[in-house]
């Protein structure tokens, strides 16, 4: 498959020059996962980052004595996990497909090599998760204002 | 009819229909004369005798033509307290109908994009049900709503009726899940991110929190879609309903004539002004 197909539009990398894709496209692989299937677990070594083509993903912690309490889902042209990029390189977050998902799966150990021995790939690579990271951690912000909640419960 | 708009005609509560804890949705037959027919995106002064008068967009489906209203109404003061609370057979005083609608016919060709968050879902039940019953005019419709939780969400029967059909796609997001949920997660502007849009042919109506409304604004625009192209509902401190008194002013707008519904081209800058 093209990097195109695999990192276009819809994703946060298309954007991205055509020769970065094909780095990135070097370091892809399809992958598909059933329905309750887990993509990590919280709390082990983090390798691995996915773009999410078709399904749905749940981002979840461990809650004692109950089921995983689901914090966010992820749909198409998502990026699901992030704790491979920064020490310690553990799943801060499980993650579990909530119906039958299809991803683009990367090679993180990989992907962070190329990036640390050239950045001129590295550095645009980085900027685009982290304008991603960006766009989620607002998303987070304005759902902490609880908008919809009684002005006096607010 | 009556010839003076700010003369409260009655209407009575003819059915009542709880929505979630704090939100009921009333249906009002006027008791004799009817106030002129609304269209969707405008909204009327609900009185209450012996406590007041609020602003409430209208909800229905208005091609219903037998001069009933329909409002979902949510308690948060005395009035909207008043109205939750009233059973079958209360007499409510109605003026109206007042302000800017949502001007649908004019997406007419384009993919309509419907985005509401909590109550705002409301004021925009009417733009989906128009658009259902004239599908052949618009291209894509897509409604993304967004509720504190499932126990929130307005319209659940309907919704699940929506999401059904093939001719619109629905995408239900809440802040908090609770068990069984199998919908998003997320702020409603998330799915907004990866929804598929074609930026050029597509006309977006908002409506929920003023805060989230420019939180999907700034998503659409990231998207590609012009300010030109989104519009969305205002509330203020709506008094008259005339644009005489003033108490809704917004900068150079009074929101109960130049709106509620406006565009986002128009108001995007006044938004973040503090004062305003």
């Amino acid at each position: 498959m093209r990097a195109r197909d695999l990192f276009g539009e819809g994703t946060p990398f298309a954007g991205l020059a055509e020769s970065h894709l094909e780095v990135l496209a070097r370091a892809a692989r399809e992958v598909s996962f059933a329905e309750g299937q887990r993509l990590f677990e919280e709390g082990a070594p983090a390798v691995g980052c996915w773009v999410v083509r078709r399904g749905c993903v749940a981002v979840d912690t461990v809650l004692p004595g109950q089921a995983p309490g689901v914090v966010q889902t992820l749909g198409p042209g998502q990026v699901v996990g992030w704790s491979w990029l920064v020490p310690p390189y553990r799943w801060h977050f499980g993650a579990v497909a909530v119906t039958p998902t299809l991803a683009v799966e990367l090679d993180t150990e990989q992907l962070r090599a190329w990036a640390e021995h050239d950045p001129s790939f590295g550095y645009p690579v980085a900027m685009t998760l982290l304008a991603t990271l960006l766009e989620r951690l607002q998303a987070t912000r304005a759902r902490l204002l609880d908008l919809y909640g009684r002005p006096h419960e607010r | 009819m009556s010839g003076d708009p700010l003369l409260p005609l009655p209407y009575v509560v003819t059915d009542r229909a709880p929505e979630t804890d704090d939100t009921v949705t009333l249906r009002l037959k006027p008791v004799r004369l009817t106030i002129p027919r609304l269209r969707p995106g405008q909204f009327t002064m609900l009185y209450v005798r012996g406590v007041g008068e609020i602003p409430i967009s209208i909800s229905g489906n208005l091609s219903v033509v037998d001069g009933s209203l329909t409002h979902t109404v949510r308690e948060v003061g005395a009035v909207s307290r008043a109205l939750c609370a009233a059973p079958v057979g209360t007499v409510i005083g109605v003026r109206g109908p007042f302000g800017t609608g949502w001007d649908l016919p004019s997406a007419c060709d384009t993919d309509v994009l419907v985005v509401a968050g909590g109550l705002g879902l409301a004021p925009l039940r009417p733009v989906v049900l128009a658009a259902l019953a004239q599908r052949w005019r618009y291209r894509r419709l897509i409604l993304v709503v967004g509720a504190r939780t499932p126990d929130d969400l307005l319209y659940r029967r309907e919704l699940d009726e929506w999401a059904r059909r093939e001719d619109m796609a629905v995408v239900l997001t809440v802040d908090r899940p609770t068990q069984g949920w199998r919908g998003q997660v997320g702020f409603v502007t998330e799915p907004l991110s990866w929804l598929a849009l074609d930026p050029s042919a597509t006309t977006a109506f908002l409506c929920g929190p003023e805060p989230m409304m420019r939180f999907c604004a700034s998503a659409l625009l990231r998207r590609g879609i012009l300010a030109g192209q989104i519009r969305l509902s205002l509330e203020r401190n709506m008094q008259c309903g005339l644009g005489q008194c003033g108490h809704c002013q917004l900068g150079p707008l009074l929101v109960c004539w130049d709106g509620p519904v406006v565009n986002y081209a128009a108001v995007g800058a006044l938004l973040t002004i503090k004062e305003l």
